[in-house]
């Protein structure tokens, strides 16, 4: 038998003839739509992936993309950054954090900035690393700026396990994990929004199960597709919401059934409800205040909840992100980037004025870099 | 314990005189060093070309590699991209007190053998040694002249249909260091491609092949060189997607942490933009060694969109290839 090489388990995923052979069939059953599907991705890791491989140029015009707001660092708002500021700012401490979060802006400042001037501020590669890191630092405050959908809650759940069992005695957590329903909600509540079918997140789903959607589901009468981040899968995952709408149905339905089940993964939702509890209310940058749409923990863990720990130098006054930007007009589908007067000019990547901007799974920031190359 | 450096070995007295004697000289000797004189007097008949890089690194030592060789393929390579063959270096150490000997010693061998592959000397050198935290274990700076062997090697003259080709697989140096330092533990064969690029430029050069421009894709990868030639030559450059060599460890990596193998340093692989009739012939002669038998062409430069860089997938759609960002994050979920 040959040997199994990386390549055989993603290939057939990125095949170009299956691609090829789904676009032509959505092609075909699209040509029956009275109106355009409008389908929001939720999740930045598939904005990525559309934009990534171009597979917008390779569908028909009547399907269009609502970048969704599934992007733990671009909902953050600037006032949970600030947080993270303050706290890298405490005597002793060490704040660790994971990917964009370093080179978001706050109010003022950013991480890098703060690291370059000397503060202890770590980019992880896995959330276990702040086990190693308090053991090697007896003497600091380690503190975890947890972000993340529900996909990194469990390994939260599981840091924060491994600490109290061990009676390590310097680590602290600041919760910022987010939920998925309740933004979907938020979007689709005010009836505005240019929204007829969904696909479902797919690391999200592997801990949730696909039975989060389904009130969603039926209250909007969408199709909802949970896909894998692979472009077959995201064609799939299209070509199971077209026939959905062609044949009346709208149904939660799995596609990237390699990973994800009805149920999830019972053991992760299991840890994280032990820890965790959904807050009165969460701020999202670029839609606002959601009610239960964000985790925090449980009143018996104060001793570690950083939140509370080091209450004094955290403010909760909100602020807002600059008048002219248009960010939830994207959310909901009501505007494109290029709509936007500050797109490109003022707010770039490097100096994001709005959540959209801020990272690489981000819609304006998708836009941006991936542009339109023959428009 | 082992011997270890200390500050007296930079004070300029008997202790940076052995070290200079039973170290440098022992390894890097040649007749204008050994000369021991203030300056190296040097004997240059044509043009040259001349360049400077430093050399920091974290660990020191990886798989494949350390930062002496480095130092020395960063400096010859950079001669060698633009048709020069190099001949005389410059070495800088500064070295932070309580460096174990032995590693210092492992990296002067591992220069000087590097050294031999182009037959570049070293002619001048300094060592200082710091305080305890003034610099991580060592900083390297080399300096390099060479002779200009073909000359109109340049960023600026990327023409309409040149084809551009890459000598090997990418982002094997950035993948290997960012694994090491991680301690990211995954099986693999992964290691640098950390190599002398002259004996391939000096083949291609011996065949009448002279590129319209060279680089090597060291920090910035692939992506970096070609929006550079993009903008410089006011071109757009086009690749196919399927024709770019990834390894399988690289890539790997990639998939992982969402990294693109194109952002990814490289240390022995360069980019070339060559008249197309030559593209053929220039793969052939490339295959030839073995740090550049993956190479491939992987696209072409056109008009469709002038200074930018576009990726065509397989199945008809595109993309730019933008510049990377700075510091590379690994993805969240």
């Amino acid at each position: 038998m040959n040997e199994l090489k990386l390549k055989d388990l993603y290939d057939q995923f990125r095949n170009p003839k299956i691609i090829k052979s789904l676009a032509a069939l959505i092609e075909k059953e699209s040509i029956k739509f009275k109106t355009p599907l409008r389908i929001m991705e939720v999740c930045g890791g598939h904005t990525h992936t559309i934009m990534k491989y171009g597979l917008m140029q390779i569908l028909p015009k009547n399907i269009e993309f609502i970048h969704g707001p599934g992007c733990p660092i671009c909902i953050m708002p600037k006032e949970r950054i600030d947080h993270a500021i303050a706290l890298a700012n405490i005597e002793d401490a060490i704040l660790c954090t994971l990917g964009d979060m370093i080179r978001v802006p706050g109010s003022k400042s950013t991480l890098a900035k703060e690291r370059a001037r000397g503060k202890d501020i770590r980019p992880l590669y896995s959330p276990m690393d702040v086990l190693k890191i308090a053991k090697e630092n007896p003497d600091k405050k380690i503190i975890f700026f947890a972000i993340g959908f529900e996909t990194t809650t469990p390994m939260t759940a599981a840091v924060i396990d491994h600490v109290l069992k061990n009676n390590i005695d310097n680590v602290y957590f600041h919760i910022n994990h987010v939920l998925v329903p309740p933004a979907i909600k938020a979007i689709m509540d005010p009836g505005k929004a240019k929204i007829n079918a969904f696909i479902g997140p797919s690391h999200v789903s592997v801990i949730t199960g696909s039975k989060i959607y389904e009130p969603l589901s039926q209250t909007y009468q969408t199709p909802i597709v949970v896909s894998g981040f692979e472009p077959v899968d995201v064609m799939e995952g299209i070509l199971m919401m077209v026939r959905q709408k062609n044949e009346g149905r709208s149904e939660v339905e799995i596609e990237y059934k390699r990973s994800v089940t009805r149920e999830g993964n019972l053991k992760a939702q299991k840890m994280i409800n032990h820890y965790m509890e959904p807050r009165g209310h969460f701020r999202w940058r670029g839609i606002g205040d959601i009610p239960k749409s964000a985790l925090k923990l449980k009143d018996e863990y104060a001793m570690i909840d950083a939140e509370k720990v080091f209450a004094d130098v955290l403010s909760n006054e909100p602020i807002d992100d600059h008048k002219l930007c248009i960010c939830g007009m994207i959310l909901q589908g009501l505007a494109k980037p290029k709509d936007c007067n500050v797109f490109g000019k003022v707010c770039t990547p490097n100096n994001p004025l709005g959540s959209c901007m801020v990272s690489d799974e981000g819609a304006c920031n998708a836009y941006y870099r991936y542009g339109e190359i023959d428009g | 314990m082992g011997k270890r450096l200390l500050l007296s070995h930079g004070g300029g007295g008997e202790e940076s005189n052995q070290l200079i004697r039973e170290l440098f000289f022992k390894h890097f000797g040649n007749e204008i060093l050994l000369r021991d004189e203030d300056a190296a007097v040097l004997h240059v008949q044509n043009k040259i070309a001349f360049t400077t890089d430093s050399f920091t690194v974290s660990p020191i030592f990886f798989s494949g590699g350390n930062i002496g060789k480095l130092a020395i393929v960063g400096t010859v390579n950079d001669l060698a991209m633009m048709g020069a063959k190099p001949l005389y270096i410059s070495c800088g150490f500064m070295i932070e007190e309580g460096l174990l000997y032995s590693e210092l010693e492992m990296i002067v061998k591992t220069m000087a053998e590097e050294l031999a592959v182009s037959g570049a000397k070293i002619v001048c050198g300094d060592t200082k040694v710091v305080p305890k935290g003034s610099v991580d274990k060592i900083f390297i700076n080399t300096s390099g002249i060479g002779e200009v062997q073909a000359s109109d090697i340049s960023a600026h003259n990327l023409e309409e249909g040149d084809a551009i080709i890459v000598s090997r697989d990418i982002g094997r140096h950035g993948a290997t260091i960012l694994a090491q330092r991680e301690g990211i533990d995954i099986d693999s064969g992964l290691s640098t491609d950390c190599a002398t690029l002259w004996p391939m430029v000096e083949r291609l050069l011996d065949q009448n092949i002279i590129p319209n421009a060279m680089r090597d894709a060291t920090r910035g990868g692939l992506a970096a060189v070609l929006n550079e030639w993009a903008m410089t030559s006011d071109i757009c450059i086009e690749l196919e997607e399927q024709s770019i060599p990834i390894s399988d460890d690289v890539q790997g990596l990639c998939e992982i942490f969402g990294f693109e193998a194109s952002d990814f340093a490289n240390e022995g692989t360069f980019v070339l933009a060559v008249k197309s009739e030559y593209a053929q012939k220039t793969i052939e002669l490339l295959h030839t060694f073995e740090n550049s038998k993956t190479a491939a062409i992987i696209g072409k430069a056109t008009t469709r969109k002038k200074q930018k860089v576009i990726i065509n997938t397989a199945w008809g759609s595109s993309r730019y290839l933008d510049l990377p960002k700075g510091e590379l994050l690994p993805r969240i979920c």
